[in-house]
C-alpha cells in the first residue's frame, strides 16, 4: 500500500523530563518553552526551547507550588505565579538585581486566573475580574500599572503571533472579548457572541475553553470554535466554525468545517492548513480554508483529504539507558496524556516529549484525485516544489484518454501563481528604479516561494524528461507542450528559447515539417536569432528553414549581418549587395568579404559587377575607386 | 446575319480527355485494351486507338532526346496535348483546341480563324485532375490491386464522367497554376486556443487522425500534410463549400436553431454525413478520401462539421457511427461555438484596421511555394464556374506569360511589363515566393514602377524576407 500518512511528527523532538509527582511541567505558548519545575524550582528548573539557544537551567527558591511559569520575550525577565493573588519576577538580565520581586493583582477579591507577557517587559494578568497591564521595571524592581479593565472572566485564551487576549465572559462564557497589545497599548476590541448548540436553562458556564483556539490562517487572526454536535439540536455531527477576527471592525462568522463525525477533538494549524485530531478513531483530518467548495455558498468545507493516522513514531531510545540491539519503542498516537498547543504543537508530559506537527505533501498526491483541486492545495503548502513537479510528471506518465484538460488545468494554476510573482517583481523593481517614494514604506522585495514554479523548473523536471521517454505518442509530447506554451501565453509570461527548442526537436524528430512550418507562419514560436539559426541547421532535411529562417531574421530588424552571411553562404552575392543597400550599411561593408563570395562562384562577370560596385562606393566615399588597406 | 458582320472568340475547350496504359495491350490487335478511359466516349474506336497510339509515339520519340524529362505537351496550330504519367506506364493526356478568333468574311465565304498561341496554365490542371482522383480513389495501381482493370475503369468513368464537366479551362488562371491556400490571419494566443482545442478533440475521440480548421474558406490549421491538404482545400472551396452556401443563402429567413448540447447552446452541423442527427433515419456516410501516410496511403473518413463561417473538419479512420457523430456533436459543438466567436471578434477588428472593404490600394497576387500561401486583391470571389477578377483577362494572360517565364530559370528576378492602356504588371521572384503586381498610372516611368512595388513590399510584405 502506498504510504498514505499525510501528517507527522517532527524528527526531532524536544526531549524533557517527563512528569511525575517532584516534577512539574508548564508550557509556554510565547516563547514555545517547556518548563519542568522540580520541588518547586528547589532543585532546579529546566527550560527547554525549539532550538538551544532558548534553553535555559537554573534554580530558585521553592516558595510553594508553582501554578504558571514563563519567561518575558528574549528570557530578560522570569515570571513566576505561586498563589491566586501574585506573581513573583526574577531578573534573567545580567548586572542586574536577581532577588525576587512580587506584584499583587490591583482589584481586591480577584483571583489571578493567569498572565501574558506581550513583550520583553510588559505583562498582563488575567484575574477573575478583569485584566491587568504591566509595565516591569526590572532595575527598579517595581511594575507600573499601564492600563486596566474591569470585566467578568471566566477564563482566557492567548494568541502570542498578535499579541490578542480572548476572555470568556458572561455567566454562559459565550461573549467573547479580545484584547489586544501593542507597544504599552491595551485596546480592546468588539466583542463578539459565539452561537451555542443548545442554550441551557438555567444558564450556566457552557461554553469550555477547550473548545475555543485561536491562530493565525493566511496572515489573519481567526478564533476557532468546536462546537459538538448536540442531540437536542439539529446537528448530526460536530463542526469547526471559524471567526475571522480582523483589529478594526467586527468580528464575523468566516468558515465552517465540516467533521462528519463525533467525539473529542483537538485543533492545530500547520502550514495554513486546520487540522482537527479526532481521538476515538485516532485520525487527524485536514481543511483548507482556501479552497473553495464549489456548490457550498457560505464557506462551508468538507475536509480535503479523507481522514488519516498521524504517522507511526517511535520513540528513539537515547542517553545512557539506550541499548544498541532495543529497537526503538512505538509510540502511542492520539494518547489521552497529549496536551495540543497552538499553532502545531503536541506535547506528551507523561512520557517527556514536545513534537512539532508536520504535514507530509507527498501522500497526498494519491489521496486527492481532482488534479485541480490538488494543485490549488498544493501551491499553497510551503514546501510544495517538487511534489508539484512530481505530480506534473506523473499526469504526463500516466498519458491517459482525457488527460489533456487536466494538463491544461494544472498549466494554468501553476502560471497564475508565476505570473502574480513576475507582476511583484517587476513593479518593485519599478519603485526601486524610480527611487524611495515619499509617504508608504519602502516596498518590500517579493518573496519568491517555492510554489512560483518557473519555465526552468518545467524544464528541467518535467518536460524534457517527458520528451525523451519512450512509448509516449508523439502527438501527445506536442500537444503537451503546445498547452503549456499557450497557458504562458495567456498570461503574457515571455516563453523561453529552451521550449521553443524543445518543440521543434521533436517536430524533427518524427519528420512534423509542416506542423512546424504553420507554428512559424502564426509565430508561435517567438522570432529569436537562436531560433533562426536553429532552423537554419534544419535547411538540410527541410529546405523551407531557410527562408523561415531569413524572415525571421528579417524580422528581428537586428540581424542584418547574419543576412548578409546568409545570403553570402548560399552565393547570392548580388542579392547580398542589394539587401545591405537597402538597409544602408552599403558604406561600411567589407568589400573583402563579397568579392570572396563573388569569386568563389565562378562567375567572372558577377566578380566585375561586384568589384565596380565597391569601386563606385569608393569613389563616392573617398573620392578614389581605390580601396583602402585592409586593416588586417 | 447581323452578327456575322463581327469578330468571334472562342476560349480553349476541352477536346478530349484519356488515360490509357501502354503495358496493357502491347501486341497488335490488342491496342484497344490500352484504353482505360476516353472522352467523350462516343467517338469512334479506331479514332480512340489513334489517337492513343500518336500520343504514345510523341512521348516514345521524345524519350531517346531526354529520358529523365519526356515530353509534357504538343504545340499545333490548332490545339495543344498535354501528357502526364502520374504513375509509371499509366498516361493521362488533355487535349485543348487553342483560343481563337473567326472573322467574318464577305461573300458567303468560310471564316477565316486566327487561332491564339499565347501560354496556356493547363498542365498543372491536368495534374491537379490527378490529385482530385487520387484524394477520392487513391491511386491507379491501388485499383489495379483491388479489382484489375475493370474496377479501374469503373472509378475513372464513374469519376471523371462528373469531373471533367465541372472543369472551366477558360476561367483557368494564376491561382489555379498555384493551386496554393488562403490562410486566415491570427493572432498567437486565439491560434494557440485552436491548437488546444484540435488537440482534446483527437485525444479524447481517438477514431480522429486529422484535424483542419477553416474561417472563412481560408485555413488556419492543418494536420494533413501540405501536399493532401492542398488538394483537399481545393475540394473544399470549389466544390463542397459553394454547394453548401447556397441553401443557406437562399433560407436566410429561417434562421438556424442553435443545438442545446448538455446546458450549451450551440450551432454546430455537419456538412457531410447526417444532415439531422435527431433524424432516425440519418445516414452516417461519409466521404472517403485517401491522404498519404507512412506507408503509403491510407483511407478515410472526411467529416466535415461547420459552425457559422468556422469549419472544422475531422478525418476518422474507421466506419462512423451514430453514437460517434453524437458525441462528436455534444464535445466539439459548444467549444468550436465559442472559439468561432472569438475568431469572429478578430476577424472585425482586423477588418476595421484594414479600413472598409474598398478597392484595394494594390492590385497584387502574392504565392510562396513553401508554404503555398496565395494572397490576391484581384480576384473577388472564386468558384469552380466563375471567377470574378477586376482586371481585364488581357492582363490575367501577361500574368500567366510572367509565370512561365519564372517557372523556367531557378534565380530569383524581376520582370516589368508595360502593357496596353497605361496598365504596368511587374512580376517578383525572390527565393521560393511570387509576387505580381499590376499598377494603372499614366504616364508612369520604369523607376515610378519601380518605387511603386518597392512601397507596396513595405507595407505590405513587411514581415518576410523579399529581396529589391
Amino acid at each position: 500500500m502506498a504510504e498514505e500518512h499525510y501528517l507527522e511528527l517532527s524528527e526531532n523532538p524536544v526531549q524533557f523530563e517527563h512528569a511525575s509527582s517532584v516534577n512539574n511541567v508548564f508550557f509556554d505558548e510565547a516563547n514555545k518553552q517547556v518548563f519542568a519545575v522540580r520541588s518547586g524550582g528547589a532543585t532546579g528548573v529546566v527550560v527547554k526551547g525549539p532550538d538551544d539557544k532558548s534553553s535555559v537551567a537554573f534554580r530558585m527558591d521553592d516558595k510553594g507550588e508553582v501554578k504558571c511559569i514563563k519567561f518575558s520575550i528574549g528570557n530578560k525577565i522570569l515570571a513566576v505565579q505561586r498563589t491566586s493573588k501574585s506573581v513573583d519576577f526574577i531578573n534573567f538580565i545580567p548586572d542586574y538585581p536577581h532577588t525576587e520581586f512580587s506584584q499583587e493583582c490591583k482589584t481586591k477579591n480577584a483571583n489571578i486566573l493567569g498572565f501574558c507577557w506581550t513583550n520583553w517587559n510588559e505583562v498582563v494578568f488575567i484575574t477573575d475580574q478583569g485584566i491587568e497591564f504591566y509595565q516591569v521595571f526590572p532595575d527598579k524592581r517595581s511594575l507600573k500599572l499601564l492600563k486596566s479593565q474591569s470585566i467578568n472572566v471566566n477564563w482566557y485564551q492567548y494568541c502570542p503571533e498578535t499579541a490578542v487576549i480572548l476572555l470568556s465572559t458572561t455567566v454562559q462564557g459565550n461573549i467573547l472579548q479580545p484584547f489586544a497589545f501593542r507597544n504599552g497599548t491595551m485596546s480592546k476590541m468588539s466583542k463578539f457572541e459565539i452561537e451555542l448548540p443548545v442554550v441551557p436553562k438555567p444558564a450556566k458556564l457552557s461554553l469550555s475553553e477547550r473548545d475555543i483556539a485561536m491562530a493565525t490562517i493566511y496572515g489573519q487572526l481567526y478564533v476557532m470554535y468546536l462546537k459538538h454536535h448536540s442531540r437536542t439540536a439539529n446537528s448530526p455531527s460536530a463542526e469547526v466554525v471559524l471567526y475571522h477576527l480582523s483589529r478594526e471592525g467586527s468580528c464575523k462568522k468566516s468558515h465552517v468545517l465540516k467533521l462528519n463525525t463525533t467525539g473529542k477533538f483537538a485543533l492545530n494549524i500547520v502550514d495554513n492548513l486546520v487540522v482537527v485530531h479526532h481521538q476515538s478513531s485516532q485520525t487527524s483530518l485536514i481543511f483548507d480554508i482556501k479552497l473553495k467548495e464549489p456548490d457550498c455558498a457560505l464557506n462551508i468545507h468538507q475536509p480535503v483529504l479523507p481522514a488519516r493516522s498521524i504517522h507511526p513514531y517511535r520513540i528513539p531510545l537515547s542517553g545512557p539507558a539506550a541499548v544498541p540491539s532495543q529497537p526503538p519503542v512505538p509510540c502511542q498516537l492520539y494518547s489521552s496524556s497529549w496536551s495540543v498547543f497552538q499553532p502545531d504543537i503536541i506535547i506528551s508530559a507523561s512520557e517527556g516529549y514536545l513534537w512539532y506537527l508536520q504535514v507530509k505533501l507527498p501522500p497526498t498526491v494519491n489521496l486527492l484525485q481532482d488534479k485541480g483541486k490538488l494543485m490549488d492545495f498544493l501551491l499553497r503548502r510551503r514546501e510544495c516544489k517538487m511534489v508539484i513537479l512530481s505530480v506534473c510528471a506523473q499526469i504526463l506518465e500516466v498519458g491517459e484518454k482525457g488527460s489533456l484538460p487536466v494538463v491544461a488545468t494544472v498549466f494554468d494554476k501553476l502560471n497564475q501563481v508565476y505570473k502574480d510573482y513576475l507582476e511583484a517583481e517587476q513593479s518593485y523593481t519599478q519603485a526601486m528604479e524610480s527611487g524611495p517614494s515619499r509617504g508608504s514604506a519602502a516596498q518590500k522585495r517579493p518573496v519568491r516561494t517555492q510554489a512560483v514554479i518557473d519555465q526552468s523548473d518545467m524544464y528541467t523536471h518535467v518536460l524534457s524528461s517527458f520528451t525523451e521517454r519512450k512509448g509516449v505518442s508523439h502527438k501527445f509530447i506536442i500537444a503537451v507542450l503546445m498547452e503549456y506554451i499557450r497557458s504562458l501565453n495567456q498570461f503574457q509570461i515571455t516563453v523561453q528559447h529552451y521550449l521553443y527548442e524543445l518543440v521543434i526537436k521533436t517536430l524533427v524528430q518524427h519528420n512534423l515539417f509542416y506542423m512546424l512550418h504553420q507554428f512559424l507562419q502564426y509565430h508561435v514560436l517567438s522570432d529569436s536569432k537562436p531560433l533562426a539559426c536553429l532552423l537554419l541547421s534544419l535547411e538540410s532535411t527541410y529546405p523551407p528553414a531557410h527562408q523561415l529562417s531569413l524572415d525571421m531574421l528579417k524580422r528581428l530588424s537586428t540581424a542584418n549581418d547574419e543576412i548578409i552571411e546568409v545570403l553570402l553562404s548560399k552565393q547570392q552575392v548580388l542579392g547580398a549587395l542589394r539587401f545591405i543597400r537597402s538597409v544602408g550599411g552599403h558604406d561600411n561593408a567589407s568589400a573583402r568579404k563579397f568579392l570572396d563570395a563573388a569569386q568563389q562562384t565562378g562567375d567572372q562577370m558577377l566578380f566585375y559587377t561586384v568589384f565596380r560596385s565597391f569601386q563606385q562606393r569608393n569613389q563616392r566615399l573617398r573620392g578614389s575607386p581605390a580601396f583602402n588597406p585592409d586593416p588586417a | 446575319m447581323a452578327s456575322g458582320m463581327q469578330e468571334k472568340q472562342y476560349t480553349p475547350s476541352l477536346l478530349s480527355f484519356f488515360i490509357y496504359n501502354p503495358t496493357f495491350g502491347p501486341r497488335e490487335g490488342e491496342e484497344e485494351k490500352k484504353i482505360l478511359f476516353y472522352h467523350p466516349s462516343d467517338v469512334e474506336k479506331n479514332e480512340k486507338i489513334r489517337n492513343v497510339g500518336l500520343c504514345e509515339a510523341i512521348v516514345q520519340f521524345t524519350r531517346t532526346f531526354c529520358p529523365t524529362k519526356p515530353a509534357k505537351s504538343l504545340h499545333t496550330q490548332k490545339n495543344r496535348q498535354f501528357f502526364f504519367e502520374p504513375e509509371e506506364n499509366f498516361w493521362m493526356v488533355m487535349v485543348v483546341r487553342n483560343p481563337m478568333i473567326e472573322k467574318p468574311n464577305k461573300d458567303g465565304k468560310p471564316p477565316t480563324v486566327e487561332y491564339q498561341e499565347e501560354e496556356m496554365l493547363l498542365p498543372s490542371c491536368l495534374l491537379q485532375c490527378y490529385s482530385m482522383y487520387k484524394l477520392f480513389n487513391g491511386t491507379f495501381s491501388r485499383a489495379m490491386q483491388a479489382g484489375g482493370v475493370e474496377l479501374l475503369m469503373q472509378k475513372l468513368e464513374k469519376f471523371f464522367y462528373r469531373y471533367l464537366q465541372t472543369l472551366h479551362l477558360q476561367s483557368c488562371d494564376l491561382l489555379d497554376v498555384f493551386g496554393g491556400i488562403s490562410f486566415f490571419p491570427l493572432d498567437k494566443m486565439t491560434y494557440l486556443k485552436i491548437q488546444s482545442f484540435v488537440n482534446r478533440v483527437e485525444e479524447s475521440l481517438s477514431l480522429i487522425k486529422y484535424t483542419a480548421f477553416l474561417y472563412n474558406d481560408q485555413l488556419i490549421w492543418s494536420g494533413l500534410e501540405q501536399d493532401d491538404m492542398r488538394i483537399l482545400y481545393k475540394y473544399l472551396t470549389t466544390s463542397l463549400f459553394p454547394r453548401h452556401s447556397e441553401p443557406e443563402l437562399a433560407g436566410r429567413d429561417s434562421p438556424m436553431r442553435p443545438e442545446v448540447a448538455g446546458n450549451l447552446l450551440h450551432y454546430g452541423r455537419f456538412l457531410t454525413g447526417p444532415t439531422n442527427l435527431k433524424d432516425p433515419e440519418a445516414k452516417f456516410r461519409f466521404p472517403k478520401i485517401f491522404v498519404s501516410a507512412e506507408d503509403g496511403y491510407e483511407e478515410l473518413h472526411l467529416i466535415v462539421y461547420k459552425v457559422h463561417s468556422l469549419l472544422c473538419f475531422l478525418i476518422a479512420s474507421v466506419e462512423l457511427t451514430r453514437e460517434f457523430c453524437e458525441q462528436l456533436d455534444s464535445l466539439v459543438g459548444p467549444q468550436l461555438t465559442l472559439l468561432a466567436s472569438d475568431i469572429c471578434e478578430q476577424f472585425t477588428i482586423n477588418r476595421r484596421i484594414s479600413g472598409p472593404e474598398k478597392e484595394p490600394q494594390f492590385k497584387f497576387i502574392y504565392f510562396n511555394h513553401m508554404n503555398l500561401a496565395e494572397k490576391s486583391t484581384i480576384h473577388m470571389r472564386k468558384t469552380a464556374s466563375v471567377c470574378l477578377t477586376s482586371v481585364h483577362p488581357d492582363l490575367m494572360k501577361i500574368l500567366g506569360d510572367i509565370n512561365c517565364d519564372f517557372a523556367r530559370v531557378d534565380e530569383d528576378e524581376e520582370i516589368i511589363v508595360k502593357a496596353m492602356t497605361d496598365y504596368w504588371v511587374v512580376g517578383k521572384k525572390s527565393d521560393q515566393r511570387e509576387l505580381y503586381v499590376i499598377l494603372n498610372q499614366k504616364n508612369a516611368n520604369l523607376i515610378e514602377v519601380n518605387e511603386e512595388v518597392k512601397r507596396l513590399c513595405a507595407t505590405q510584405f513587411n514581415n518576410i524576407f523579399f529581396l529589391d
